[in-house]
């Protein structure tokens, strides 16, 4: 489980989000929603430690992540996995070396063990034989499994997706979708989730937190949202008028 | 100075949270191949018509009969060993090497690879940079030398073709009055140059914001920094070593 407790973050002196906190279960979808320069990115390179939160905690299973050492946080980041939103592989390695690469770096297996693993793996995410194929052969669909495939490759307690579909065909996104929440619920993982796509929100969003200008606004099931009562979110969600109809019927 | 300030504390941060030596040492050998191997070809053509126009010129500057012929190629043995070979090469690594590293550094940091890296636990400044400018220090003085040596057999090759001077004279000039410390000089001022270009280039590409026009904006800054670092250094070198 990962808990954040009042977290702020301002870049010259725009506030980008104020006083977030939070639960994100273990074994759940937990999805960060809200429109397009909202502080969904920043909330999660917070949590994840790419960018210093100006105040507040991220706890990592009750360890606080923001105060700890150099070596904690070496070790809380050895069981994250995080996919980004452009996939963010390495252009000079191939699919295969992109999966090995947190196993060369992070543990002493044998090759191998290593290549017995990143073949698992890419099965999991359903890309058999694509290990020599450099990133730019292959799909924006495919870049973003094999990211997950790297994400998942050490076994995380946690993982990370930012923006999983973005650039996605509406039928890869359900694939993106699917995969992730697969994968959280066999691997029993903490997953967090930014998104905008509603499709994702209805899909996988086992647990919701909707953020509006910079705040935390609601949480809850995305079953709940309908009924959630705060304006800001039903007009987030329910702009597409598939959600109205939805949300009617 | 706050963009100095940085500089140096990104030149600090190589230091902290390294990885093993063996990672460091595959990624050196990767990127001696890339950044020195990759580059011979270039000093040898541009160290080769270096050579050959200076002696053509210092030639066609050396008329009176009171100056003896073996003077053009003692010459180009200073202007190459002193200037041509470490500083004007120099200027041409950044162009090459330089504009490279931080074009390779500025991509990886838009498209989140760094931000990759950095989740893993790894430190990406260490992990990316160091290896560079370990290289560039080990790569970047064996450039010059052999720089050095085709320039002066470009020399040779013009002037005596050319018939502005004979072999015997050529290589008497380039014997004469010879003071060793001046290849001292140069292989000092390779490596201040090979640091100064790999740093500058690898702080300037780490640290791109935005997309791919800041990519190329990062690039030209590298250039034109390591450019500016160099004359800097070539004469704070001169002055306090010559």
């Amino acid at each position: 489980m990962i808990k954040i407790k009042n977290i702020s973050k301002s870049f010259d002196d725009k506030e980008v989000i104020n006083g977030i906190s939070g639960e994100f279960v273990k074994g759940k979808t937990n999805l960060i929603i809200g429109a397009s320069g909202t502080g969904k990115s920043v909330l999660l390179k917070c949590i994840v430690g790419l960018i210093q939160p100006d105040t507040g905690n991220v706890f990592y299973d009750l360890r606080n992540f923001t105060e700890a050492d150099k070596e904690m946080k070496s070790e809380i980041r050895r069981e994250i996995g995080m996919l980004f939103q452009g996939g963010a592989l390495f252009d000079s390695k191939n699919v295969e070396e992109n999966i090995m690469f947190p196993l060369n770096i992070l543990t002493r297996m044998s090759a191998a063990d290593k290549i017995e693993r990143v073949n698992f793996c890419l099965q999991r995410v359903g890309l058999e034989g694509v290990n020599k194929k450099m990133p730019s052969e292959i799909s924006g669909g495919m870049k973003k499994r094999v990211g997950i495939a790297r994400a998942i490759v050490n076994n995380p307690n946690y993982l990370f997706c930012d923006e999983p579909n973005s650039g996605l065909d509406p039928q890869t996104s359900i694939v993106i979708d699917e995969l992730i929440m697969e994968i959280t619920h066999e691997f029993d993982i903490t997953t967090v989730v930014v998104t905008h796509d509603m499709n994702s929100v209805m899909g996988i969003g086992e647990r919701v937190m909707f953020l509006h200008k910079g705040h935390k606004l609601w949480d809850g099931s995305n079953k709940d949202i309908a009924h959630s009562g705060v304006q800001e979110l039903e007009e987030f969600v329910f702009t597409n008028k598939i959600m109205k109809n939805l949300k009617v019927g | 100075m706050k963009g100095f300030g940085r500089y140096i504390i990104f030149l600090g941060s190589l230091f902290v949270r390294r990885e093993t030596f063996m990672t460091y040492y595959k990624l050196t050998m990767e990127e001696c191949i890339n950044i020195g191997v990759k580059s011979i070809l270039l000093f040898v053509l541009v160290s080769s018509f270096m050579g050959g126009v200076t002696t053509l010129q210092t030639g066609a500057n050396l008329v009176s009969p009171f100056v003896p012929r073996f003077i053009i190629s003692n010459v180009v043995r200073e202007m190459t060993i002193l200037e041509l070979a470490p500083t004007i090469m120099a200027i041409i690594y950044a162009g090459k090497v330089g504009s490279s590293m931080s074009g390779g550094l500025g991509t990886m940091r838009i498209t989140e690879q760094i931000d990759a890296l950095e989740v893993m636990g790894i430190n990406a400044a260490s992990y990316l940079v160091l290896p560079k400018i370990v290289a560039s220090l080990m790569m970047y003085p064996l450039l010059v030398i052999i720089s050095g040596i085709c320039a002066l057999l470009g020399g040779y090759l013009v002037g005596t073709l050319t018939e502005i001077l004979t072999p015997t004279e050529y290589v008497y000039g380039i014997r004469y009055s010879f003071n060793e410390f001046f290849i001292s000089f140069a292989l000092i001022k390779s490596f201040v140059f090979a640091f100064l270009i790999a740093s500058i280039s690898s702080f300037k590409g780490y640290f791109t914001k935005g997309g791919a026009l800041e990519v190329g904006i990062a690039s030209t800054q590298a250039v034109t920094a390591s450019i500016i670092a160099i004359l800097l250094a070539d004469y704070f070198l001169a002055y306090l070593l010559l």
